[in-house]
């Protein structure tokens, strides 16, 4: 909320010298109820949107999507087809937006920028080790700049858990803002890893300590721990960027990942940020979604909306 | 991008409004002898729903005698294990009616469907159920081994919740054996009128439960009635009080419900997000036609700023406007009157200094809407910080200490609820002991459960609803 944020609006660009001022700054920020904040998430999912709304949604939210493979077994030719499925979504629809962004691993970089050369879909990858993120600084960088030079122009790199959870929040601070300056002009999502920080004051707290050491998005989860994206989880998060906002007149993006399935569940979220955040943030430079199977459900409503009637899974292309 | 929500209606197909209802006596749906009748309308629209039959003193005294009959030959005889299988079989045909009388009830009332749906109608339900358990166990109730029933009912209940609130009266009587005539609100007859078809369905033997409609006098007429035992009332602290004179001196028993001026406590280390969603929550729900509405918010003065500002941000994302539409969050006031004492103490709140702000909305031409408002630089003397406006108003106190806080919530003469906002335990502890309110919220606002007894300090009345506690007023202890 404001009253911390205001009250040290002239010295939060000083938080990250000491960690003592930043923990006396993270500890003061207010609490979050639990309940209250399950409660007023659940109560923003009993919003009804329909016909001209969800179109609109629908349309807004893959061009939100981050399609993204991240798994051992990614070769060049699965990358190559998802990155052509992310310019061209719905194949029988030229209307059909692209989406926001393709989110691949560093060492398949190379074949993604190769496809998407020349278009508006960006390129994530996931670097810092991720998605663990326990390896020395030296190597996380490097990591870094190895993704930006080889054509990513987005990075999405994971936070020192075991650093915050212990409370060291100097040294989770300090990782950021050497990352932030590894990836040069290619913007910076901090994945919090939320299930690994289990308490909403967690959220709120690595959201904001995210946020002042030059954090282009916040993102939920890697999707590799048990519990990924949540709406509570975002709600807080997105109560943190609005008010970060307030606070510095700065804009931090926010990006929900993993677990997200279904066009029901993103036009939840897209409430969400409507009715929290506001409108200035319904942009896919300020929120995406961290999905894969996402994309085919939500191509699957619009053609329902066009068309009137549910084509089968053979209609849509699996990639 | 801006994100407009499209209309999202329920369907009103699934209510079957009959042009005319008679009063429902001794299991039949019957005509009045001097032949009455008002109109219930949409407050929405004002459109005409239903005739409603107008009882006059010869039915209220055909109910109570139906009351009377089936109380002695059927209802109070009959084992608590049968009487609660006729409970659970009504409660589940309110689960299987929910949506029918949801839409009834917004049509009627003007409240949003979301609370209709999501609100009143599991908490109907709820009521059922729980009390239906208790009609096999009132020798465990704590009442003493054997405990029984007063006899017949009057019950007479308001128009803000209208089948709650008859769930909350006739569900513990009939599981402690008595039997009832129930009269609702003039303004909101069709649910209660719904929920007697919902007896014929459910087999409810005939006088068990008996709906007189009509209004004041109809009232007066039921609980005057020289056959009634027990008179429980909700609503104003004016006929509150009213009721309670005319029944001085009789055997007749009373619990009374009425108004309440809550106030909703927020201190400086609150989770400020929850506690705005509360007070949102505390004073927006069902319009403010809520008794115990935090209607007094009292902000620890080193954090009213910033928590007022949040609450005007939230304030705005409020969508006021048709009933029906799922995406509602604030309906229709319930009635013309209603709407001008609103108007009354708003207008006076601004003539007495106080300043006032509302989101900018656009209300519907027809109906009675009144938009969410707050009025910052209340003072204790204000007449809007002491009268119930029963409304979408708040207003807005600061405090600088827990014992200044105490003393100002308390410094009212009702004591039907408070709220209490702030991460410490201890603090909870010492101010809900000081508190002089029935029901004390912690973290939360306008929560109820069939468990949880119900009840007021002061003016807002005596005896108590729901839990083990809303038996007493039912048995003869």
């Amino acid at each position: 909320m404001t009253a911390t944020a205001t009250s040290a609006r002239s010295d939060l660009s000083e938080l990250g010298r000491s960690e003592t001022a930043l923990r006396t700054f993270l500890h003061g920020l207010p609490g979050v109820d639990q309940v209250g904040a399950e409660q007023r998430a659940a109560q923003l999912g009993t919003r009804s949107i329909k016909t001209t709304a969800k179109a609109q949604a629908i349309d807004l939210a893959i061009r939100m999507v981050d399609l993204t493979t991240l798994e051992g077994a990614d070769t060049p030719g699965k990358v190559r087809a998802l990155a052509a499925k992310a310019l061209r979504p719905d194949p029988a629809d030229p209307s059909c937006p692209h989406v926001g962004a393709v989110c691949v691993y560093p060492a398949m970089v190379p074949y993604v920028a190769e496809v998407l050369r020349g278009s508006a879909v960006h390129l994530a990858s996931v670097a810092t080790s991720f998605p663990s993120g326990q390896a020395p600084l030296e190597i996380k960088l490097a990591d870094v700049r190895a993704a930006v030079e080889a054509g990513a122009d987005e990075i999405d790199m994971v936070i020192n858990r075991g650093a915050f959870l212990a409370g060291r929040y100097q040294e989770v601070y300090d990782e950021i803002v050497a990352t932030r300056s590894a990836c040069g002009d290619a913007h910076l999502k901090v994945i919090l890893e939320t299930g690994e920080l289990a308490t909403y004051d967690n959220v709120r707290r690595a959201s904001w300590l995210a946020m002042l050491a030059g954090g282009d998005f916040i993102k939920t989860s890697t999707g590799k721990v048990p519990v990924a994206a949540t709406l509570p989880v975002t709600l807080v998060m997105l109560e943190a960027v609005r008010d970060f906002r307030a606070a510095t007149g700065r804009q931090v993006g926010v990006k929900p990942a993993g677990g997200i399935k279904t066009t029901k569940d993103a036009i939840k979220y897209l409430v969400m940020v409507n009715e929290t955040a506001g409108a200035d943030w319904l942009d896919p430079d300020w929120f995406r979604f961290g999905a894969s199977s996402l994309l085919n459900d939500l191509l699957m409503q619009r053609t329902k909306l066009t068309t009137g009637v549910y084509a089968g899974p053979d209609y849509f292309t699996l990639d | 991008m801006i994100f407009e929500y499209a209309p999202a209606p329920e369907s009103r197909s699934v209510v079957d409004l009959k042009p005319s209802y008679g009063l429902f006596v001794d299991g039949e749906f019957v005509d009045p002898t001097d032949g009455g009748s008002f109109k219930s309308i949409n407050p929405a629209s004002e459109e005409v729903l239903a005739e409603v039959a107008e009882a006059g003193a010869g039915d209220v005294d055909r109910a109570v005698r139906a009351a009377r009959r089936a109380y002695e030959q059927v209802w109070g005889p009959m084992p608590g294990r049968d009487r609660a299988k006729y409970l659970f079989r009504i409660a589940r045909i309110i689960q299987e009616r929910s949506r029918e009388l949801a839409v009834l009830e917004s049509l009627d009332n003007g409240k949003p469907i979301r609370e209709s749906r999501d609100v009143d109608l599991p908490l109907v339900a709820a009521h059922f159920f729980y009390y239906a358990g208790w009609a096999d166990k009132l020798p465990h109730a704590g009442f003493g081994p054997d405990p029984q029933p007063i006899g017949v009912a009057a019950q007479v209940i308001p128009w803000n919740f209208p089948l709650l609130m008859l769930a909350w009266k006739i569900a513990p009587a009939l599981a402690a054996g008595n039997t009832v005539v129930l009269k609702p609100a003039e303004t909101t007859p069709l649910t209660a009128l719904l929920f007697a078809e919902i007896c014929q369905q459910a087999d409810l033997p005939a006088g068990v439960v008996n709906i007189v409609t009509g209004a004041g006098d109809t009232g007066r007429a039921l609980v005057e009635h020289a056959d009634v035992d027990k008179v429980a009332f909700t609503g104003s602290t004016e006929v509150g009080r009213a009721i309670a004179r005319s029944i001085a001196g009789t055997r007749k028993k009373l619990t009374l419900e009425l108004g309440g001026k809550a106030a909703n406590i927020v201190f400086d280390d609150a989770p400020v997000d929850q506690a705005v969603e509360g007070i949102v929550n505390g004073i927006f729900f069902n319009q403010g036609h809520v008794c115990c509405a935090g209607s007094r918010l009292l902000i620890q003065e080193n954090v009213a700023e910033q928590v007022l500002e949040s609450l005007k941000r939230r304030m705005a994302q409020l969508r006021v406007g048709d009933p029906l539409d799922k995406n509602t969050d604030i309906g229709a006031i319930n009635s013309a009157a209603q709407l001008a004492r609103i108007r009354e103490l708003s207008d006076a709140g601004s003539a007495e200094g106080a300043e006032r702000w509302s989101p900018a909305c656009e209300l519907p031409e027809r109906g009675f809407w009144f938009a969410p408002t707050i009025f910052t630089g209340v003072t204790q003397a204000h007449r809007i910080a002491r009268e119930e406006i029963f409304g979408p108003v708040l207003s807005v106190l600061t405090f600088r200490t827990p014992a200044e806080a105490v003393e100002k919530a308390n410094n009212t003469p009702y004591g039907l609820s408070a709220g209490i906002w702030t991460d410490k335990g201890s603090r909870i502890l010492w101010m809900a002991d000081r508190l002089r309110a029935g029901v004390v919220w912690a973290n939360t606002f306008n929560k109820f459960d069939p468990t949880s007894p119900f009840g007021g300090y002061k003016e807002s009345g005596y005896g108590r609803e729901g839990g083990r506690h809303g038996l007493e007023g039912y048995l003869n202890v």
